[in-house]
């Protein structure tokens, strides 16, 4: 049944009053239906400009070769892999939110998931330009994969993790896209059933005929939940082989069984900051704060810090075992990412990704919005300075000391990583425009259990224990979307 | 004779709609499908709708996938030109296994999804067979086959007794044709 009665002392999922079904679908796809706002069109003409650089970065680099980067013979990986490693873990949290909470039953994650979904597959294609540019020659890109040439079936080297990455990336990127798209169909329906014209014509290509008929929809959740099964085991494999692409080398710093699960722990710990800052911003430019609540922005703050924290662990396990090995080299590569030149990226690192994070043990902190936002850029930010510490200091000083040497990135690197940026807000932006930014039919499951309306329908109807009730009126304190009014409305005499 | 196609039921509440399926059902009133804008857990039991085979299908595609992927990395790694890799064996187990893997989600998940556009005609540009443009909305629909059940005003007055907020007799089995 759609209404069994959730227990009162769970935190309202979707708030404010008299709420419908019409009311949900209003709501959401009010950015959809409307012309655009001057919020959207400021974002969207400043984001369209980072997209421009960064085709003329690329273009340049393409045009020229990868000797427009500042790499040299010393560091041969530096920016752009840093930045791939980062698009990548950012679209991460995207599958977490979508598959393993779904499997998790964690119902808050219905108000949520569609924009993650989003920022995963935004995030990928982010990444994915990397792995191309970085090739030098991206005209031949094909080769990475396993199709039958005129070399004389010089196959692939399938013991490389390189060739790995090459088939997870694209693996999730389309497992991604799937079901990303799947979920948005019913939604696509709701706009073309209510649009005329062109637009409705436009919708009903994309919306591929849905009609929500009732074995359309119990096929519908089967495929969800599968596809969220078998994602969970993807995402984990996906980030897995990407460390790999270090783990599996030679180098000091690099060549270590710790970075699997904490190269995972840190893209959960990236991507759910850069879902914090998108969405704590879109909640407001678009009028979501009855259905992205302080729930779901506490919610994601403790996840934060929980894998901040997995993430801090990881990073002093590492420094142990450098020294409990007794091996010189590994000892050497770590304090010279401590104390060497490269110091200020390492500390920013432990700063941005240990320290500031456990801020959020504090409530106050947790459920304040200007601080969840500014704290969720630092998280990026460090989380950025963890790739590059690892890739750049663990090769700027190799064996050879007459070849040591330091990374100064030229204009292209830094164009092509501000540019990739404008290339992720544009795709967003043009998302949020065109398609519903909340799963419209997901949040309507919620509305007659999980929401407020319900619960205070609940309490009214008064049958239940009144310590439950009073420590339910607590909770809705941290609640911006809800007044004071509406609390009080719900005393128990 | 009329030209009444189908009879719906129109609700605002899903339990009013389950409650009205309750009703026809005891009245011996066939219904031909309910649409609505969200899943409606439970309604499958109560129309006889079977199980769906989906899980099977992804099974299929999965093991197919795995099977795929091992014969591409055994084919060129070890049979069509085995290479010494630093000393490697050419037949690296451990090796394989991501590959392998990788390629076992990806047909599951296309196969899977392929296999549910094709059971329910979702492709692009299919034209959207709706017969009330507001189940995608705020409305839950119960449509009865007008032809099959000849008691029109009895249905009508179940629906109503249900909850429904309106009864529509369609002359057309589809509204959204243009």
């Amino acid at each position: 049944m759609s209404s069994h009665n959730e227990s009162i002392i769970r935190e309202p999922l979707v708030t404010g009053k008299d709420i419908t079904y019409a009311k949900v679908t209003d709501d959401i796809l009010l950015p959809v239906e409307n012309k655009p706002n001057k919020a959207w069109w400021i974002g969207f003409t400043l984001a369209a400009l980072g997209a421009l650089l960064w085709v003329f970065s690329v273009g340049y680099t393409f045009w020229t070769g990868i000797g427009a980067w500042g790499l040299n013979k010393t560091v041969g990986w530096a920016w752009d892999i840093t930045d791939f490693v980062w698009w990548v873990g950012i679209g991460h949290a995207g599958t977490l939110i979508s598959a393993v909470l779904l499997i998790f039953r964690q119902n808050w994650r219905n108000s949520i998931n569609r924009s993650a979904e989003a920022m995963t597959i935004f995030a990928v294609i982010c990444a994915a330009t990397y792995v191309v540019a970085h090739m030098g020659r991206p005209w031949l890109a094909y080769w990475i994969f396993p199709l039958p040439n005129q070399f004389g079936s010089l196959w692939v080297n399938f013991n490389s993790p390189l060739v790995w990455d090459a088939f997870a990336i694209s693996t999730y990127f389309t497992v991604s896209l799937v079901f990303w798209y799947c979920g948005l169909l019913p939604d696509i329906a709701s706009v073309r059933d209510r649009a005329a014209g062109l637009k409705r014509r436009i919708y009903s290509i994309m919306s591929f005929g849905w009609n929500g008929s009732v074995k359309t929809w119990q096929r519908f959740e089967i495929v969800s939940l599968i596809l969220a099964g078998i994602s969970t085991p993807l995402v984990l494999s996906v980030h897995t082989i990407v460390s790999m692409d270090f783990a599996t080398s030679v180098i000091p710093g690099w060549h270590t069984t710790i970075f699997p699960p904490y190269f995972v722990a840190g893209a959960i710990f990236s991507g759910f900051a850069m879902v914090q800052t998108l969405l704590l911003v879109m909640r407001k430019v678009l009028n979501f704060e009855n259905y992205i609540t302080m729930f779901h922005i506490e919610s994601m703050n403790k996840i934060i810090l929980a894998t901040g924290s997995i993430v801090g662990i990881a990073y002093l396990t590492e420094l142990f075992i450098a020294w409990y090995s007794g091996s010189e080299y590994e000892m050497y590569a770590f304090a010279n990412r401590i104390a060497g030149p490269y110091w200020w990226a390492y500390w920013t690192m432990m700063t941005c990704n240990v320290i500031s994070p456990q801020l959020f043990w504090f409530k106050r902190i947790r459920t304040s919005i200007p601080i969840s936002w500014v704290l969720s850029i630092v998280v990026n930010i460090g989380m950025w300075f963890e790739r590059f510490v690892i890739i750049v200091t663990s090769l700027h000083r190799d064996y050879l000391p007459s070849s040591w040497a330091m990374f100064y990135p030229s204009w292209v690197d830094v164009g092509v990583f501000v540019g990739s940026v404008g290339v992720f807000f544009t795709l967003f932006l043009l998302f949020l425009r065109f398609l519903p930014g909340i799963a419209i039919a997901e949040v309507k499951l919620l509305l007659k259990s999980a929401s407020l309306q319900q619960k205070s329908k609940l309490i009214k109807e008064g049958h239940l224990d009144g310590e439950q009730v009073e420590f339910f009126r607590n909770t809705l304190t941290k609640y911006d979307s809800v007044s004071e009014d509406e609390i009080n409305e719900l005393e128990t005499k | 004779m009329s030209n009444i196609k189908y009879i719906l039921g129109s609700f605002a509440d899903p339990d009013e709609m389950m409650d009205g399926i309750d009703k026809l059902q005891a009245n011996n009133i066939s219904i031909y499908d309910c649409f609505t804008p969200m899943p409606i857990h439970g309604i499958e039991a109560k129309l006889g709708v079977k199980p769906s085979r989906l899980p099977i299908a992804a099974f299929c595609f999965g093991i197919t996938g795995t099977c795929l992927g091992f014969s591409l990395l055994y084919y060129t790694m070890t049979y069509d030109w085995p290479m010494n890799i630093g000393g490697k064996p050419s037949l690296p187990l451990p090796a394989f296994v991501p590959v392998t893997f990788e390629v076992t989600i990806l047909l599951c998940a296309l196969g899977m999804v392929a296999t549910f556009f094709f059971r329910n005609h979702l492709f692009p540009g299919r034209a959207p067979r709706v017969m009330d443009l507001r189940a995608t909305d705020d409305r839950f629909i119960i449509a009865i086959d007008a032809k099959d059940n000849a008691d029109h005003e009895k249905i009508e007055s179940l629906l109503k007794l249900a909850g429904a907020v309106e009864v529509k007799y369609n002359e057309r089995k589809y509204v959204s044709y243009e």
